[in-house]
This record gives C-alpha cells, sequence and structure tokens, in this order.
C-alpha cells in the first residue's frame, strides 16, 4: 500500500515535471532551440498566478486569476522570443543555450525583487481536501495534475500532427530555409510557440505550487525536468510526458529504499543509463545523415 | 599593416610567425613576472585567482571550442581535481606527485565518462554533462569519510624542494607557481593545436563524417578531448583548493560551471586568448560591481549592497548582450579592432559580417 | 589485377533495397564509373565501401582485405579515400588546414609527444607540409592556401576535397559526382586530373557520375545501376547502347555522350 501511495504522489510530481518537459519539448520541435529558462519561466509562472490570486495581492477569483497569469506568461514568452532570442537568429544552437541560461537568472532575479525570497503559499479552492480510496489517499491536487496533464499532452500532440499551424512549426524546425520559401512566417510560428510554451509552464507552476511552497530557486526544478525530456526522447511531446513520469515515479521509490543521497542523483542516472542503452531517448527522434 | 614574409614551411609550424610576435608575449611573460613588485597583494591575490580561472578556461575550451563537444558540467571535474590532490596532500603525499594524480584523476574520469557520451551530440550531451555534475556532487556528500562531506576538507600548504607556496604566507610564490603552470599549459595548449592531434579535433569538430573518412577513430579523438580537457581543468580545480584552502563541494557549484562556459564564450570560442580576456572579465567584474556599489554608497547614498543577486543579473546581462551583439566575444571584438587599426583608413564595415546560418536540423547526424 | 572486389553486395534499410546484388571489380590503375539514375543506389555502394553501412549481404574485398570486418576509420588506413556528393569539408579551417588533415593515415606520433612538440613532430610535420604542397600544386589551388573553406565558391571547395582525398595517398580514390555543380571548363579540368591521377600517380579511380561526357572521356569500364539492380558492365561505348541501360535513362537523350 505504501508502495502504492509512494507510485501515485510520484506520477502527480512526474506530471509536473512532464509538462516543464512539455514546455522545452515545444520549444525544440518548433525551432530546434533548447530554453533552458522553461523551469524558471514555470517558476515565474506559480508567482504570477499567486500575485493574481493570493490575497496578499490581487486576490482575484482562483480560475479567472490562474487564466490571466496564463495571458501574462504566454506574454512574456512570446517577448522573450520577439525581443532577445530572435536577435540571435542565425546563431548556432550553443548560442541560445547560454543565452536562456541567463535569461534563467533575470527571472529569478525579477520574481525576487518582486516577491522577495522567504517561501509563499499558493491559495488554491481545493488545498487540503482529498479523496479516500480503500486506504489510499489522493489529494485534489495529484488528480487535477494528473487530469490537466494528460489533457494537454493530447491537445498539444493533436496541435502539432494535425493542425496547418502545428505543421509549419515543424517544417520551420527542420529547414528554415525551406520554411522559408514556401512561405512559412518562421519568426513568428517561434514567438507563437514560445507564448504557448510560457501558458504550459504556468499550468505546471500552478500544480506545482498547489502541493508546497514557492520561492525562487525552484526554477532548478528544470534541470530534472531537462532529464525527463531527454530520456523521452527530445522531440517527442508523449515521450516528455513519459520521461517527466518515469522521474517522477522513481525519486520517492529512491528515496524511500535507497540510502540518503541516491534520491538526487536517481533522476540523472536513470538519463544516463537511458542516453547509453538508446542514444536518441526513449522515442528517439534522431536520423542517420545520408552523405 | 605588418607583412610577414615567409621563406620556410617553419615559420607556418612555429608558433610565433616571427620575432616581433615572439617579442610581444616575451614582454608580457615579463610582465607578469613582475607583477608582485608592481602591485599589492590583494591585487596579486586577484591575479592569481584570474589565472586559475584562465585555466579552467584553458580545459573547457579545448573542449568546446576545439573539439566542439559540449560540457555544462565541468564544474564537476575542478573538485575532482581539488579533491584527489587535497585528499592525497593530506594523506601524506607531496604537492608535486600530488599535483599531477590530480589533473591524472580528473583526466582519466573524464574519457571514461567519454566513451558513452561520444555516442550522444548536441543537446544531449550537455544534459549528460550537467547530470553527471550533480552525480559528483552527490558523490562528494556520500563520500564523507575521504572529502570531508559538508563540512569541508583542508588542503594543505604546498612546500617545493624547501621552499614555501602557501597562498597566503608566500603569496608570491605561490604566484610564480601558478604563472609557470598556466604558461606550460598554454604552451602544450598551443602544441597540440599545431599537431595532427589538434587537427584531428578540429576535424571531429567540423565533420564527423568526413573525420571518419579520413582515417580519425572518432571515438578515441572524442575521449582523448574530453581527457585532456578534464584533465586541465582538474588542475585548475586543484589550484583553486589550495587558493581558498578550506572548500567543500559548495565552492564547485553550478554556477562555477556556467561561469567556465562565460569564460570561453564571451572570452572567445575557438582562441586560446579567449580563456585568457574570459577569466579577467569573470574575475574583473565583481570587483568592479563591489567598487561601483561601494562609489554608489559614498557618494549617493544609494545602497545596492541589499539586493540578493545583482551579482548573477549583471553577469547575465553582460552574456545576454555578448551572445546578441558580439557572439564571437572578446578576443573577436580585439581581432576586429586591430585589424581596423591596422588597415586604417581601408577598414570596411562590412568585413567582418557573419554569414548567416539558417537552420537544418540536427535530429539527421 | 583486380584491387576492389565487389561480390553480390546487398543492403536493405527496412523494406527498401537500396542495392541488391551488385558485383563488379576495379583493377589497379582502372578508372571505374558507376552510372545509374538518382536513387540507384551509386552513393549507397560508396558508403558500403567506406563502411559507413552495414551490408545486408555480399563481401568487398580490397586488395586481398575483406572490408566488411573493418570500421570505418580503419578504412582509410587501407588506402581508400574518398570524396562526398555534398561536399564535407571542415568549414572553419583553411584549405591548407584542410589538406593537412589528409595526411593523417599517415600520422607518426602520438599525443604525447604532439604535446610537448619533440622533434620529431617538427619534421613530421615539414614531411607533411610538402606532401601538401604538391597535391596543392597539382590541383593549382596555392592561391588559396590560407582562404577559410567558409568563403570560398562551390567549385573551389569541391577542388579541395578532392585534393584532401589526394593528401592521404591513397591507393584508390573514391570520386562521388566530381563533375556535379560545375561549369563545363571546370569538368575538363577534373578529367585531365583524373587522367594524371591514373598515369602519373598510379591511382585507382572509382567514380560515381552523370555527366557521361566526362565518364565517357576518362572510364575504362562503366557500371549502370538502376533501382539498386546492377544493369550493365562494359566499356562506355558498350554500356551507353545497352538496351536496358537506354529504358532506365526514359527521357535522357543518352546519345549525347556516346561520341567520345
Amino acid at each position: 500500500m505504501e508502495l502504492i501511495q509512494l507510485i501515485v504522489g510520484g506520477i502527480a510530481s512526474g506530471c509536473v515535471y512532464g509538462l516543464v518537459a512539455l514546455g522545452f519539448v515545444l520549444i525544440y520541435k518548433a525551432s530546434e532551440g533548447v530554453n533552458f529558462a522553461q523551469g524558471d519561466m514555470m517558476m515565474l509562472g506559480a508567482f504570477v498566478a499567486l500575485g493574481m490570486v493570493n490575497q496578499d495581492y490581487w486576490a482575484l477569483p482562483f480560475f479567472p486569476g490562474i487564466l490571466l497569469a496564463c495571458a501574462v506568461m504566454g506574454g512574456v514568452g512570446y517577448g522573450i522570443d520577439r525581443f532577445v532570442v530572435r536577435r540571435i537568429f542565425g546563431q548556432p544552437q550553443f548560442a541560445l543555450v547560454i543565452l536562456t541560461i541567463a535569461l534563467g537568472f533575470v527571472l529569478r532575479f525579477v520574481a525576487g525583487s518582486i516577491w522577495g525570497f522567504t517561501p509563499l503559499v499558493l491559495e488554491t479552492p481545493f488545498a487540503g481536501k482529498h479523496v479516500n480510496l480503500g486506504g489510499l489517499v489522493l489529494g485534489y491536487e495529484d488528480i487535477l495534475t494528473i487530469l490537466v496533464t494528460a489533457a494537454l499532452t493530447l491537445g498539444l500532440w493533436l496541435f502539432f500532427s494535425r493542425t496547418k499551424l502545428g505543421l509549419a512549426a515543424q517544417a520551420a524546425s527542420q529547414n528554415q530555409m525551406a520554411a522559408y520559401i514556401v512561405g512559412v512566417p518562421v519568426r513568428r510560428i517561434n514567438s507563437m510557440i514560445w507564448a504557448l510554451s510560457g501558458v504550459v509552464a504556468t499550468i505546471a507552476g500552478v500544480l506545482y505550487a498547489s502541493k508546497g511552497t514557492i520561492d525562487p530557486n525552484i526554477g532548478l526544478l528544470g534541470i530534472k525536468a531537462f532529464a525527463a525530456a531527454v530520456i523521452g526522447g527530445f522531440g517527442s511531446l508523449p515521450g516528455a510526458l513519459m520521461g517527466g513520469l518515469l522521474i517522477g515515479v522513481v525519486e520517492p521509490i529512491a528515496a524511500r529504499y535507497l540510502p540518503s543521497g541516491f534520491s538526487q542523483m536517481s533522476p540523472y542516472i536513470l538519463m544516463l543509463i537511458v542516453l547509453t542503452t538508446r542514444p536518441g531517448g526513449l522515442f528517439a527522434q534522431i536520423h542517420a545523415k545520408k552523405v | 599593416m605588418r607583412a610577414v614574409f615567409k621563406t620556410s614551411y617553419d615559420k607556418d609550424i612555429d608558433l610565433h610567425p616571427d620575432w616581433w610576435e615572439r617579442g610581444k608575449i616575451a614582454v608580457l611573460l615579463g610582465l607578469l613576472a613582475l607583477l608582485p613588485f608592481l602591485v599589492g597583494e590583494y591585487y596579486l591575490a586577484e591575479a592569481t585567482n584570474t589565472l586559475i580561472w584562465s585555466l579552467a578556461g584553458l580545459g573547457l575550451m579545448l573542449l568546446v571550442g576545439h573539439s566542439g563537444q559540449v560540457s555544462l558540467g565541468h564544474a564537476g571535474f575542478m573538485a575532482i581535481g581539488a579533491y584527489v590532490d587535497a585528499g592525497l596532500m593530506n594523506a601524506g603525499v607531496p604537492w608535486i606527485i600530488a599535483f599531477p594524480l590530480a589533473g591524472l584523476a580528473a583526466g582519466c574520469f573524464g574519457a571514461i565518462v567519454a566513451i558513452p557520451a561520444v555516442r550522444m551530440s548536441g543537446i544531449y550531451l550537455a544534459i549528460a554533462t550537467l547530470a553527471l555534475f550533480v552525480i559528483i556532487e552527490e558523490m562528494i556528500i556520500i563520500l564523507e569519510p575521504v572529502t570531508g562531506g559538508v563540512g569541508g576538507i583542508f588542503a594543505p600548504s604546498i612546500t617545493l624542494f624547501g621552499i614555501d607556496f602557501d597562498r597566503y604566507a608566500s603569496l608570491n610564490n605561490f604566484y610564480w607557481l601558478v604563472l609557470v603552470i598556466v604558461a606550460l599549459t598554454t604552451w602544450a595548449y598551443a602544441n597540440v593545436l599545431r599537431s595532427p592531434t589538434g587537427r584531428s579535433f578540429l576535424a571531429v569538430r567540423d565533420s564527423e563524417v568526413s573525420a571518419r573518412a579520413l582515417g580519425i577513430n572518432v571515438t578515441r579523438t572524442k575521449a582523448l578531448a574530453f581527457g585532456l580537457s578534464c584533465g586541465v581543468t582538474g588542475l585548475a580545480g586543484a589550484l583553486m583548493g589550495h587558493y581558498i584552502s578550506f572548500f567543500n563541494y559548495e565552492l564547485f557549484s553550478i554556477f562555477i560551471s556556467i561561469n567556465l562556459l562565460l569564460v570561453v564564450t564571451i572570452g572567445g570560442l575557438g582562441f586560446i586568448q579567449g580563456a585568457f580576456f574570459g577569466a579577467i572579465l569573470i574575475t574583473a567584474v565583481p570587483q568592479l560591481i563591489a567598487i561601483l556599489r561601494d562609489g554608489l554608497n559614498a557618494t549617493v547614498g544609494i545602497d545596492l549592497g541589499g539586493i540578493p543577486g545583482l551579482d548573477t543579473l549583471i553577469f547575465s546581462v553582460i552574456l545576454v548582450g555578448f551572445i546578441i551583439y558580439e557572439p564571437t566575444g572578446l578576443y573577436g571584438r580585439w581581432l576586429k579592432f586591430r585589424a581596423y587599426v591596422q588597415l586604417f583608413p581601408l577598414a570596411r564595415r562590412d568585413m567582418f559580417r557573419r554569414q548567416k546560418t539558417y537552420l537544418k536540423t540536427e535530429r539527421s547526424k | 589485377m583486380s584491387l576492389l572486389e565487389v561480390t553480390d553486395l546487398a543492403v536493405h534499410f527496412g523494406g527498401v533495397k537500396a542495392v541488391d546484388g551488385v558485383s563488379f571489380d576495379v583493377v589497379e590503375g582502372e578508372v571505374f564509373s558507376i552510372i545509374g539514375p538518382n536513387g540507384a543506389g551509386k552513393s549507397t555502394i560508396f558508403n558500403l565501401i567506406s563502411r559507413f553501412y552495414e551490408p545486408t549481404r555480399g563481401t568487398i574485398r580490397f586488395d586481398g582485405t575483406e572490408l566488411t570486418a573493418l570500421s570505418a576509420h580503419d578504412v582509410a588506413g587501407m588506402g581508400i579515400a574518398r570524396t562526398f556528393q555534398n561536399i564535407e569539408l571542415f568549414d572553419h579551417s583553411t584549405v591548407l588546414d584542410n589538406l593537412l588533415m589528409g595526411r593523417h593515415r599517415h600520422r607518426a606520433t602520438n599525443w604525447v609527444q604532439d604535446l610537448l612538440f619533440l622533434p620529431k613532430v617538427r619534421a613530421e610535420e615539414r614531411a607533411h607540409r610538402q606532401n601538401v604542397e604538391e597535391v596543392m600544386e597539382f590541383l593549382e589551388l596555392e592561391a588559396y592556401r590560407d582562404k577559410m573553406i567558409a568563403g570560398l565558391p562551390y567549385g573551389v571547395r569541391k577542388v579541395v576535397e578532392i585534393g584532401r582525398a589526394l593528401a592521404m595517398g591513397p591507393k584508390m580514390i573514391l570520386l562521388d559526382e566530381p563533375a556535379s555543380g560545375l561549369s563545363v571548363e571546370e569538368s575538363q579540368d577534373v578529367s585531365y586530373w583524373i587522367e594524371d591521377m591514373r598515369r602519373d600517380m598510379g591511382l585507382s579511380v572509382l567514380m560515381v557520375e552523370h555527366d557521361m561526357r566526362l565518364v565517357t572521356q576518362v572510364s575504362d569500364r562503366v557500371l549502370a545501376v538502376a533501382n539498386g539492380k546492377p544493369l550493365a558492365l562494359g566499356t562506355p561505348a558498350e554500356v551507353q547502347s545497352d538496351p536496358t541501360v537506354q529504358a532506365a535513362y526514359l527521357g535522357t537523350d543518352v546519345s549525347e555522350g556516346a561520341v567520345a
């Protein structure tokens, strides 16, 4: 029973990792860029939501407040691409990695300046409520996390494979010049995808915040989410979720059954194992180049 | 503009084409050697710090700039070097043996890690090195009896042939020791670049496919690059340990890794000089911020000391600025400036116009 | 004396039979061409010889050694050099450096000696440079010696790639579409160079090419393939007049290149 409880809790936290990983993969699928600031965007999203919803701040009703937070972070995402990332268009991928690492620091500073560095709690309408399924305790926030994540993943996957915009985004990531030639507005699509990624990050942030406190350093979770995206295979949306779930489940089990200190390492050891056996991740997206 | 008239292949093989270039380096080395007599103790310590960072930067530059591999976890190798060096010395091994062993340990570990790592490319390699870094950090805490765990470890003072090289008591000696090590490493690095080994690194960086077709064992080359890079960075870590004297794993945090990346990218990727320029920036900026802060406080009364994270913010902004406006880094900007001055007034505005590359997916490798 | 013997070579990528039962041999000092419509598997044959792909079936013997037992980087050591259809040069190096990299097969120093730049390393560097200068002289690349690849025109880059292959000092050179993208004069230069390679350097040349004028001008024998299967093997005239070959080239004016 304890194991199942751990697993369920792990699935819920895995969903949060999965959502952040989803944000990574979104941007990668559209522009083959890597956004190392994704974790910090999640953090900022959580704080913006807190600023909308908490009694100490704007005290808006919950769901409209969250929606507004999503809109704001969507704008932030769009802005980051439009005004910063677009400036390094044409530079190698490496430059974007460093740029987003730096941006992450900036976001952390902004959050710290506005909301301070002491941990705060997001006020949610489902805090503390839970259901009891024959000894198994499921918090409302866990159930909501799992449902929202599943819905989002499905929605995004459909977006990329069925809609014209999604296909255009994929085309742009595979061969920018060719995409331009057939009329795909590459840069505008990139900005839209970044905005979408910001929204996903906000949702992830809210779900994370519903389970505990937040402070400007929670963005470091992004590194674990990154490992999740890599495990799943970097261009795969269901893979990102799968990777997140895997890490989410392995972590508490490792903490419970292995000597201390190993649980911290477990996501990364898992990732290294996956990478050495399947270099492209579980749902590998790398193909051999034709020379 | 000086023209160099080459009369033999040796002119190209030599490190410097003529005595003018050689002279400039000699003057630089002379100045550096005389530094203890020119500046006070505080700035000498800072100079030592800069030299140590340059060494670490050289290590990472070999990997990133000249072999095209990314590592986000190089601080981990600095940690290995520092702990092996201090640990061995604490066990009674003299520094002259402990130091190279520390580099060897870091280098071997890097080479071993490289073997699975070389199957990954680009972003996968980057995140794998990051993961490795976290694992190394955790291992340091777990191996408490050897590493002092969270409490930390003390790096004993260095004695060579009866002469004291203590970082506090005999800072001049320590500085000179670091200077000699850095100079030798730079010379070895330059040797590598002009030899078949260096060329194989560049080949692997630019086109793995044709490197293979030319007979280069890509896996072995990447492993060698990793090994050498991690070894040099390990040596830098060992020196850093002596510089700080008492340290724990927090000395080698993720921010150090990122700072190292800053050093090589802002300094100028692909140039040896870049490591030095980057190191100077990394060590100078906190000083400048401190001076600025004190100045602002004294003159206008604005106290910026209370804002946490200001240092990192300024670094980040500088970094963002460089990436956007000057991706070739400080050394690249210096080259452009020098070309402008040498060609004056014939320098053309678009001489260094960057060739825009359109993204072609890396998923077909 | 057969330098290269390919017997019943085949490679299947999933359901696609890229190469299906190709056999041919290249005699020492011969210029052998492989022709065929696009997608026929010509470059795939090269990639099989270079050991980039693993064959599903068949053997490749070079100079008596079975190549399928070697890995890609050992093939160069056997004395096989190649060029690529889409130029795979080292963009951030100079022409000189690219050619020097071709000397890797003759490397006589290890990395420790290189680190210390012992006199032996210097002597080796001089020897490599001498050799590479001769290649540059042959291909008339001296003017481009210190230029970065990234700024060079396409035609020059193709020549540099040939130069890099020659710098290896190979026994056999695989040229993958050497004349594609070149003007008439540049293609003429290529045909002269191939002649010189065979006559003065004693090289055997295996070439994939679409330019029929070049093929008929330099080749001793030709193999025509289509859809991975061999169609005809013989002298250029024989192959061009073969009815199955002409059928495979539907729409192409084959008679154009027949006058040698």
